[in-house]
């Protein structure tokens, strides 16, 4: 098959069959009982601990490892769910180089932070695999809420409301739950139909129904939703994407890195899923690094991410980049499209203009380079595709505004997670917000 | 390069270290393959009357562990030899044939009758090695049959069976002392008064290492029951550091040479030994864990430290601690010391805050001005050192001497240039008139 994988154009099959399980195959295996032994008692058990601080949801870090170290793997996994229902899934997706490993005290002390994520993983994998749940729904309040999206949000605030005794109805535009969990991180990092696994573990306490294949704005409404609940949760993400700024001569001359990505996470057969020889990504968030990442995964022998500042300023961390590299991507820095041709052969001709720092200010340098490719992935940011129907909530820099407690502008309404402002875009978040926006909602529901 | 010759009692070897009566001693094969790696000598697995003993068919260890399944104490529940006494004395004998350079010393037990001790002493005698050492401390199995620890905590029996083998052998006689006493310079006086060349100590402590928590049995388990053992490894090391210490300052048993044991596992434990008064060291727990190989460790970095120090010999080093182990009653009470924590080094984890705030005196912050800073207050610093002993990172919190003149904030004094000892001080009832 190697002629494939010199091929150009868009195709499928670069790769002989075995090589796809190979290159999609967990990025960072679990540990085994006694490396996590080992791992956990690297910890220090630190008082006040800066880890903890660093975790958006404040796990008790060196409880639980402790915990884990002790071979209390149940309680330590309790001591995880109890700050984070999806404690799996981050243990998992969780940029820790940037979260509680960069603030482990081993990380200043020697570089070499406690491996606190897999460690998540460890406690939380024996968890779910034996189905221990730790919790049950209080007495009923008689109080229903309407959630509204499956994601890392709907699915911590849905489980928090439950935990009170609430009961929860989710509807979700898409025809599986989990959100950007199950269609967006990338594959190597949820094996195994994981992010399935989560939504039937965290929904088993009761209590939770979902409803796929509803989207609010379809037949839903806000003001409808609300005749029948006492109030709703929006954690519906961002749905749409920014434009390329580039001027092209048709429209569907770049593809959407996040509908690709959901593309190949929903694949039965990954060498179904076309991919060109040359690629080439715009952007320089965790979008970008993913979707290069997973494209020479799938086959593309020559892939380039194209940021238009430096390497510091890219939104995915340099652990990511790193990883990335080591895959053989190419990372370029300084550098924007600013026209994409298509040739005759189909191929695209993107001109890259390099670009500086002018008075704190981006401006092209006028010098440009060309660039010939197969496809062309923007991953230039996601905005709120909600529109119409959130109604008259009100919105700021693009997203949802809500208070300190994750109340919109309508005091029956709370948001959370990516579509609402002020957050940083991590599944973590999500949770935390869910979690405390369900807080806030029992608040206001039973006093 | 430093002179490791070692004489002990007259038996000669090329190094101190010398393996200690156990499974490493048991046969010819593991003796022989001890000298070869370097060992400079070795007792003998103990010797016991014929019909031998037998050992349970299931477990005989146990263990704890770091993390990472470091040994830190081994525990066991074996007996003396098992297997005929007249294999173990040919096999003595042709060791020490074959390894004249190397001390071979044999460990004997028998029942607490002159008889028997005289029978056996002829048949050691006839292989030549060159001594005996009487296991009175062996803590399971034996001491229920009257032998090892039964006799090894009556000093009388000491005296007396230490008496017998004086009288009835040319041999040098060394005296295995049990640490299952609760002050054992009682036992070294006993095995003095007997006539005894050297004690040695010491043998394993009585312990339950742990509980099967679902069979509801201590470990090892045999057939579902468990049976204390015999305690020693890493964790023994302080024990017996201090018991050779009281017996090497004892005025009553002073120069009696002592053989070291309990823990030895590098080459600074040896040094350790050496400098509290033992004249060599036995070694079993740390070759039962990594083999014969680490007596290069051992020789070669005793050697070393003793060669940058300016030791030229074992006799410079011996017992040189000793004159600085006291009583707690002539401690310096007017030595004050104080916490001091290097910010750069410091990783800002918490611990010495929590430990002393928790468990202590409340003289470490965790914010300063706001931030996470971890500073001595001291105004409440009592100098107790628990902050350094929980600090992580090393040499990150010292213990700093205010000088003689300087303020204690704590108590608000100046700190005295004098000595001054709890027998002098006000508060103790008992002071010495003369002050
Ligand atoms: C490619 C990619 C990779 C990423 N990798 C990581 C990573 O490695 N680590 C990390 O921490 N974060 C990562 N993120 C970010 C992370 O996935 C998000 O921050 C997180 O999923 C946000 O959760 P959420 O619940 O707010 O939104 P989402 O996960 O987006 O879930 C929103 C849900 O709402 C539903 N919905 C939307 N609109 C409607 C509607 N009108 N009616 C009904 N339902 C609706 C959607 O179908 C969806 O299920 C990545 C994001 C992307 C795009
Ligand atoms: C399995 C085992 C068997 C032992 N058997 C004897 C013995 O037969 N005679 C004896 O005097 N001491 C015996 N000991 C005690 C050792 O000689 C030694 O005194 C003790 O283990 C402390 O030293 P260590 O910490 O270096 O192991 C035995 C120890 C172990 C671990
Ligand atoms: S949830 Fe994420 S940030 Fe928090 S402790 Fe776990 S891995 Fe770290
Ligand atoms: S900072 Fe590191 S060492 Fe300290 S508690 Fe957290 S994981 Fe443990
Ligand atoms: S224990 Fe040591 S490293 Fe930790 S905060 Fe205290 S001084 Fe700093």
């Amino acid at each position: 098959m190697v002629d494939r994988y010199l091929e150009d154009g868009v195709i499928e099959g670069r790769l002989d069959s075995d090589l796809y399980e190979q290159n999609f195959a967990d990025a960072h295996p679990p540990l085994d009982p006694h490396e996590a032994l080992v791992a956990a008692d690297r910890c220090y058990f630190c008082y006040d601990a800066p880890c903890v601080t660093a975790c958006p949801t404040a796990i008790d870090i060196p409880k639980f490892i402790r915990q884990i170290s002790t071979g209390n793997l149940e309680g330590s996994a309790r001591t995880i769910f109890d700050q984070n229902i999806l404690g799996g899934m981050c243990a998992r997706v969780c940029p820790t180089e940037t979260l509680c490993e960069q603030a482990c005290v081993r990380e200043t002390a020697e570089g070499q932070p406690v491996q606190i994520g897999l460690l998540q993983r460890h406690a939380t994998d024996h968890a779910m695999k034996n189905n221990l749940q730790f919790y049950d729904p209080a007495e009923d309040t008689g109080k229903t809420i309407a959630v509204i999206g499956a994601g890392p949000a709907g699915l911590a605030c849905a489980h928090r409301l439950a935990m009170k005794g609430h009961k929860v109805v989710i509807h979700d535009a898409n025809p599986k739950a989990g959100g950007l969990n199950e269609y967006g991180i990338a594959t190597y990092k949820s094996v195994d139909q994981f992010a399935q696994h989560e939504v039937d573990y965290v929904t088993a306490i009761g209590g939770i129904s979902i409803v796929n294949d509803s989207r609010l704005g379809d037949n839903l409404t806000i003001d409808g939703l609300l005749d029948e609940h006492h109030a709703v949760f929006l954690g519906i993400g961002l749905g749409g994407v920014n434009a390329l700024g580039a001027e092209t001569d048709s429209d569907d001359i770049s593809v959407n890195a996040v509908d690709f990505i959901a593309e190949l996470r929903q694949a039965e057969d990954f060498a179904k899923v076309a991919v060109g020889r040359r690629v080439m990504v715009i952007g320089g968030g965790m979008t970008a690094i993913d979707v290069g990442t997973q494209a020479r995964l799938l086959g593309a022998q020559d892939v380039t991410i194209a940021y238009r500042r430096g390497r510091d300023n890219m939104n995915a961390s340099s652990a990511e980049q790193d990883q990335s590299s080591a895959k053989g991507v190419n990372i370029r820095h300084w550098m924007q499209p600013v026209e994409v041709t298509k040739s005759g052969s189909g191929s695209l001709n993107v001109k890259m203009e390099f670009t500086t720092l002018s008075e704190g200010k981006l401006t092209g340098t006028g010098k440009f380079e060309t660039v010939e490719v197969d496809q062309l992935f923007t991953a230039i940011g996601q905005t709120l595709a909600a529109g119409e129907a959130i109604g008259s909530i009100a919105v700021e820099h693009g997203r949802i505004r809500v208070d300190e407690t994750f109340r919109t502008s309508n005091p029956s309404v709370w948001a959370g997670g990516d579509c609402v402002a002020g957050g940083d875009d991590l599944t973590v978040t999500a949770v935390a917000q869910g979690r405390d926006a369900a807080e806030a909602i029992h608040a206001a529901l039973v006093t | 390069m430093a002179d490791l010759r070692h004489n002990f009692v007259g038996i000669k070897s090329p190094n101190p270290f010398w393996l200690a009566s156990a499974p490493p001693t048991d046969k010819e094969y593991n003796v022989v393959r001890a000298f070869k790696a370097g060992w400079g000598g070795a007792v003998w697995k103990t010797l016991g009357l014929d019909p031998h003993i037998v050992n349970v068919g299931g477990p005989r260890y146990g263990a704890i562990w770091g993390a990472d399944r470091r040994l830190l104490g081994l525990n066991n529940i074996e007996l003396i030899t098992d297997r005929p006494l007249d294999v173990n004395l040919q096999e003595i004998k042709s060791v020490k044939k074959a390894w004249p350079d190397r001390a071979l010393v044999t460990s004997l037990m028998v029942p607490c009758e002159e008889p028997c001790w005289e029978g056996i002493l002829r048949q050691v005698e006839d292989t030549e090695c060159d001594g005996v050492e009487l296991n009175f401390g062996c803590p399971h199995g034996m001491s229920e049959r009257g032998m090892g620890a039964a006799v090894g905590q009556v000093p009388e029996y000491i005296e007396m069976v230490t008496r017998w083998c004086k009288d009835k052998t040319r041999m040098p006689v060394i005296v295995k002392l049990t640490p299952n006493i609760t002050d054992v310079r009682y036992p070294a006086r006993a095995a003095k008064a007997g006539g005894a060349d050297a004690v040695s100590l010491i043998n394993t402590i009585s312990s339950i290492i742990s509980v099967d928590l679902d069979q509801f049995a201590p470990e090892p388990t045999i057939d579902g029951k468990g049976t204390h053992g015999g305690y020693c490894g890493p964790a023994v090391k302080p024990i017996a550091l201090n018991m050779v210490a009281s017996i090497a300052r004892d005025a009553e048993t002073a120069g009696l040479p002592i053989s070291g044991i309990g823990g030895v596992t590098t080459w600074r434990d040896a040094a350790e030994f050496l400098t509290l008064g033992a004249e060599n060291v036995q070694v079993c727990t740390a070759a039962m864990t990594y083999g014969f190989k680490i007596i290069e460790e051992l020789v070669e970095g005793l050697e070393q430290w003793m060669d940058n120090a300016g030791h030229p010999d074992l006799d410079s080093i011996h017992g040189r601690a000793l004159p600085n182990v006291t009583e707690w009653q002539y401690l310096n009470l007017n030595y004050t010391a104080k916490a001091r924590i290097d910010q750069d080094s410091c990783i800002k984890c918490g611990r010495c805050h929590i430990a002393c705030e928790d468990t202590s005196h409340q003289a470490i912050t965790n914010m300063v001005d706001g931030e996470r800073r971890f500073e001595v207050i001291d105004e409440e610093c009592v100098g107790c050192n628990l902050c350094v002993n929980v600090c992580p990172v090393e040499s990150c919190i010292t213990m700093e001497r205010l000088p003689a003149g300087d303020l204690d904030k704590r108590t608000g004094k100046d700190v005295s240039p004098d000595y001054g000892n709890w027998t002098m001080h006000p508060n103790n009832p008992m002071r010495d008139a003369a002050e």
